[in-house]
């Protein structure tokens, strides 16, 4: 990639303050963005067909048109609870340049009229929120937030709300329950957030990255901006890399890379000696690949057509030191606990292939058992008011499809390993709550 | 058993819930709790400034549950009763309605908790690399510590400094098991946690996010790459087979 857009320099010290970040054309966008009608605005968005940044992939020109139009009381939410295992972009985004995320929320304001705005930061964050704090203060001060905006006559009030650890509330409705004060329970769906979300009021839902990367494409054009990427992925993507890589951490790439040249060229694959055994392409839900799939296009589209998902961005990889059991186990443990409990098939189905598990390795399954694991899963998909049990499903169907034998093996060695041992107490299951 | 299930059960699980007490008979002779009373319910000025400041950044003041929460807590160092009581007073609130809010999310404790909070991520990337274990190296070190409580925790979001470890909100990595030892001795000095492995001072993994005059921390598995000196392109592109 030639152009890196978000990520560029971001190191530089002193980026997540407003001198350091005005010097650097900071706000540019932004004085832009006033002198057009606000209409305009959305056309360049739709025109750049950006996806959202965070997980479904929904174009953001086409939500942010959704919104009903007029005076009214409608809400800016950016999603930053950013929990999906394995996904940590957003966080380096907020932490190193936090005006880039300020700014893209005015320009989205002012396209579509609304004056109150929220960013959801997970509560584990607090360097972070601490930062948004200290970024929104001094927007505040130098007139980009408030009343009057800039002379625009715009006005936008931003508030910084942080989480208290819970993965669900990184699902939109979820979060909104959440910023309402509430236990963050998922909504029936529709109405939909953009007709009936916050308080009520018609609501934008966008994640961070989505939102930093709108005055870029201001400042671009967005028929330029469609020209960088895949068709039907346009753009950079911020990408997660994490697990047995050499080179960890957050990249810039753009859409259409290969995913073999992320995972070796840019992060230097495993360490030496070892293989890729599978990797989640898009965030621990994503159903899984395998070494063959490696040169698969990252984009969108690619990843959908081969039965998984780009989802937040987050690649985990795992090599071949590691059992497909042991990754199974860790899945399902975490949806298991972040199940908020209020849809029966997530509640049960979460809780229940985590117990099949611990019944796995304790030497009492028998290979039959992988058939009614499968077919759990396939029960929760589409059943619950939200995804956070098909995040679980898929991922745990795809890897008893793909490692089957060695499933099957390892349940026989886990009975081989009971019938030595029978003095072993079977160790009771700790209860794992709901939220 | 693999490691992950020979871990001592967390103790709020014991009941089988997250909520304690949920099965507590309800003493039906007792009339239902109700939005305390300002002039019974003494709230310390200071705590109650500082809810009410949140309630004024909302349209709804009932959205600044979570944060008064956070506040509460801090103040008295877990959510008590009287903590519940008292924030309830302030966002006339019953207190039953913030118990349910509280028991909801992972960072709010509705027991008495250690001072010092050690989350230790034991998700699938941080797992890969040995959280496991040093999991259990952390609950050594931290026996006999009693103001230190270690947790395992869902991913914190730092997957690329993995095994990593949220002390006291401070992010560190990646940790090997010595570093469980020196977390304590950092804790108890009352020093900033591991320095040399805070999240806060390390550079980002992409080159292109490299300036001169980074003063910082190289990323993981980096290290070659002088922190300061802006490096173009992939490095080592030659290893894509």
């Amino acid at each position: 990639m030639t152009q890196p857009l978000l990520f560029d320099r971001i190191d530089e010290p002193g980026l997540n303050t407003l001198p350091v970040y005005e010097r650097r054309g900071g706000y540019g966008a932004l004085r832009k963005a006033l002198a057009m009608p606000p209409e305009a605005i959305i056309e360049e968005i739709k025109q750049s067909a950006i996806r959202g940044r965070g997980g479904a992939g929904f174009q953001m020109g086409m939500k942010a048109s959704f919104l009903p139009k007029g005076e009214m009381a409608k809400y800016l939410v950016c999603n930053a609870d950013e929990s999906e295992p394995g996904t940590f972009k957003d966080r380096e985004l907020m932490q190193k340049s936090p005006h880039t995320l300020i700014e893209g929320m005015i320009i989205t304001t002012y396209a579509t009229g609304i004056h109150h705005a929220f960013i959801y930061i997970r509560g584990e964050y607090q360097l972070q929120a601490d930062i948004l704090d200290a970024a929104v203060a001094e927007a505040e001060a130098a007139g980009y937030l408030g009343e009057n905006i800039l002379g625009s006559g715009h006005s936008l009030r931003l508030v910084v709300h942080r989480g208290a650890g819970a993965y669900i509330c990184g699902e939109e409705t979820g979060l909104l329950d959440s910023l309402e004060g509430k236990r963050g329970n998922p909504r029936l769906k529709p109405p939909f957030p953009a007709i009936e979300g916050l308080y009520h009021g018609p609501t934008l839902v966008n994640n961070v990255e989505t939102l930093g990367t709108v005055p870029t494409i201001i400042n671009m054009g967005g028929a330029e901006y469609a020209k960088i990427g895949a068709p039907g992925s346009t753009g950079t993507k911020l990408i997660s890399v994490s697990g047995d890589v050499q080179r960890p951490g957050n990249y810039e790439i753009e859409l259409g890379t290969s995913s073999r040249e992320i995972i070796y060229g840019l992060c230097g694959g495993p360490k030496p000696g070892r293989t890729v055994k599978m990797w989640f392409p898009g965030g621990s839900s994503s159903p899984v690949l395998l070494e063959q799939d490696l040169d698969l296009a990252y984009d969108f589209d690619t990843l959908a057509k081969a039965g998984s998902m780009l989802g937040s961005g987050a690649i985990i990889v795992v090599d071949d030191s590691h059992s497909a059991f042991e990754v199974m186990q860790k899945v399902v443990k975490f949806y298991a606990h972040e199940s908020c409990g209020k849809c029966v098939p997530c509640r049960e189905g979460t809780n229940w292939t985590h117990k099949f598990l611990a019944r796995i390795a304790s030497g009492e399954a028998t290979p039959m058992d992988l058939d009614i694991l499968a077919s759990v899963q396939t029960q929760i998909i589409g059943n619950c008011l939200c995804v956070l049990g098909d995040a679980m499903a898929m991922p745990v169907g795809s890897i008893v499809a793909k490692f089957r034998d060695e499933l099957e093996a390892e349940i026989e060695a886990a009975r081989e390993r009971a019938n030595a041992m029978p003095a072993v107490e079977t160790e009771h299951l700790v209860a794992i709550g709901a939220h | 058993m693999s490691a992950i299930d020979r871990r001592p059960p967390v103790r709020r699980y014991e009941h089988g819930s997250r909520v304690p007490g949920w099965d507590d008979a309800v003493d039906l002779t007792k009339p239902p709790a109700t939005v305390p009373d300002p002039a019974t319910t003494p709230v310390p000025e200071e705590l109650r400034r500082a809810i009410e400041a949140e309630m004024a950044k909302y349209p709804d003041a009932r959205s600044a549950s979570i944060p008064a929460l956070h506040l509460a807590q801090r103040h008295h160092g877990w959510c008590s009763p009287e903590a519940i009581q008292q924030v309830a007073c302030v966002m006339r609130l019953t207190p039953a309605y913030l118990t349910s809010v509280a028991s909801f999310y992972d960072m709010f404790a509705l027991q008495p908790k250690p001072r010092h909070d050690v989350y230790v991520c034991t998700n699938i990337s941080c797992s890969l690399l040995g959280a496991d274990e040093f999991y259990d190296a952390m609950c050594h070190a931290a026996e006999g510590h009693g103001d230190i409580g270690v947790r395992g925790f869902e991913c914190l979001g730092a997957c690329d400094i993995g095994p990593m470890a949220s002390v006291n909100g401070e992010y560190v990595g990646p940790l090997d098991l010595d570093d469980a030892r020196l977390i304590v001795e950092d804790i108890e000095a009352g020093r900033p946690v591991l320095e040399h492995k805070q999240l806060r001072r390390r550079a980002v993994a992409d080159a292109h996010g490299r300036v001169e005059g980074f003063d910082g921390i190289a990323p993981v598995g980096q290290e070659d790459a002088v922190a300061g000196s802006p490096v173009s392109g992939p490095v080592n592109p030659e290893e894509t087979p």
